[in-house]
């Protein structure tokens, strides 16, 4: 049977607190784990968790051999990479290096030690930890319900750069207002960010919630 | 508005159920663990931290029952800890639900555990607990076993050790302080928060707001731990974070 959201199982573990919030904000819909290429392939809506390091990361997708219905979902359905599986999507990461999917251009970097400082002069920490508000850099469906610059949990030491600025959907002033990292993109029925929408309590449900009925 | 300073109430975890006592001694049964970590969540908590006290072998099963439980209903960070002793006791606590787990005494016998657990599983999910005690004027060593064994090493060295192991957080608690109500050991929250480069949450000695304060603008820590004054409801984390907000601190707002 057609599930309405696949979470995509690459062999790295823990997508039960994705499963859970996504049960949570949608009872009624099938919503399950897989690893079958095939229920990715036919789901209705796919999501994208990862976290640990990126080379294993990339290592297990490309073993499970589910890289290409990722890719494919990633151009096709609605769609929702999380952590990694907003990562992955771009060029390279810095973290290896590691080639990732490619499906659009740009490269993932590390925080650099060297600018840790805020414009107070106050030392920031690597990872990123904790809650961090969100610009909305431009309107979307999934920011539905939530206000501009609200928090949301981040647990990360790497970040993305996209070549391409018309996908940025939301930015963070981590280290520091003055340079601002892109943490949420967004085109045509994909969307993805680096926060943790499972673990950003009311306003990472409503964005949850707001993927399993976006009609992208 | 930079990132928010974090609370983070701790429950103490003896099979599966929230106990509460001193020093392991007249412990006492204090509630379903679901609907502590969720009244926490609701008071705005950025994160919950559950020690499994006994962490023996017989319970084990039961606080990975108790962690999937709280993760079915409760959205925010759970870190845990107590009795992780291998790279498969971190895999199965990720797996129940946990977000990060906490190695103290298995990571100072065999610190290739920390090396491997954050390899395998990101520095994002390993926060490494160091027990310390003064021992001098700017001195403090590393104890386990509840502050009863010396271990021989200097905590800042070994913070600067397990960072450089890959640990994506330190949990510090000082064991002169810890349930003593006396404020954290600030210069030992400040002399590790500076020798890092990851974020540092302080433990040990809350007994007032003001301290939770202190821990940030005097200690340097990017959270705060405390376990008693939630539990006894001396407070709400409400009021913790509206106390540090007046003190000019960044919190993340719940009660708008």
């Amino acid at each position: 049977m057609t599930l309405d959201v696949a979470i995509v199982d690459y062999g790295m573990g823990n997508l039960r607190s994705v499963h859970n919030a996504l049960r949570f904000v949608a009872p009624d819909a099938r919503i399950e784990i897989t690893s079958d290429a095939q229920d990715v392939h036919d789901a209705r809506r796919v999501v994208v968790p990862g976290q640990a390091a990126m080379p294993d990361t990339m290592a297990a997708l490309n073993a499970s051999g589910l890289r290409e219905a990722v890719i494919a979902a990633a151009n096709s359905k609605p769609f929702l990479g999380i952590c990694l599986g907003l990562q992955m999507l771009f060029d390279v990461s810095e973290e290896g290096p590691t080639p990732c999917l490619g499906v659009y251009r740009g490269t993932v970097v590390r925080f650099d030690p060297a600018k840790m400082t805020d414009a107070q002069g106050q030392r920031q920490k690597v990872p990123h930890m904790g809650w961090s508000p969100v610009r909305q850099a431009r309107a979307h469906p999934l920011w539905a319900g939530i206000a501009d610059h609200t928090r949301f949990y981040f647990a990360h030491s790497y970040y993305p750069v996209p070549r391409e600025m018309d996908l940025v959907t939301g930015l963070v002033a981590y280290p520091d207002a003055r340079e601002p990292f892109t943490c949420a993109i967004g085109r045509a029925t994909l969307f993805a960010v680096q926060f943790h929408p499972e673990k950003s309590s009311t306003a990472g449900l409503r964005l949850l919630s707001n993927f399993v009925s976006w009609n992208a | 508005m930079p990132l928010a300073k974090r609370i983070i109430p701790c429950l103490d975890i003896a099979a599966g159920r929230v106990v509460k006592g001193v020093n392991f001694l007249n412990l006492r049964d204090a509630g379903d663990p679901v609907e502590v970590a969720k009244r926490y969540g609701e008071q705005g908590a950025d994160e919950i931290a559950f020690l499994d006290i006994t962490a023996s072998v017989e319970t084990r099963g039961l606080l990975y029952q108790m962690i999937a439980d709280v993760a079915e209903q409760v959205f925010i960070p759970l870190t845990v800890g107590g009795g992780v002793r291998a790279v498969d006791d971190v895999r199965a606590l990720l797996n129940a639900g946990a977000d990060k787990v906490s190695i103290n005494t298995a990571g100072i016998k065999n610190p290739q555990l920390i090396r491997d657990a954050a390899a395998r599983y990101g520095a994002q999910a390993i926060v490494v607990a160091i027990d310390a005690k003064q021992t001098g004027p700017g001195r403090w060593e590393v104890f386990t076993h509840g502050g009863r064994h010396p271990t021989g090493l200097d905590a800042i060295a070994w913070a600067r050790e397990v960072e450089r192991l890959g640990a994506g957080e330190i949990l510090l608690t000082s064991m002169d302080r810890d349930g003593a109500k006396t404020g954290f050991d600030l210069a030992l929250t400040r002399a590790v928060a500076d020798a890092l480069t990851i974020p540092v949450i302080a433990s040990g000695g809350v007994g007032t707001l003001e301290h939770l304060v202190d821990g940030v603008l005097e200690g340097g820590a990017d959270a705060v731990l405390a376990a008693s004054i939630f539990h006894y409801s001396e407070f709400t984390i409400t009021e913790a974070k509206q106390r540090m907000q007046q003190a000019g601190i960044e919190v993340r707002e719940s009660w708008s």
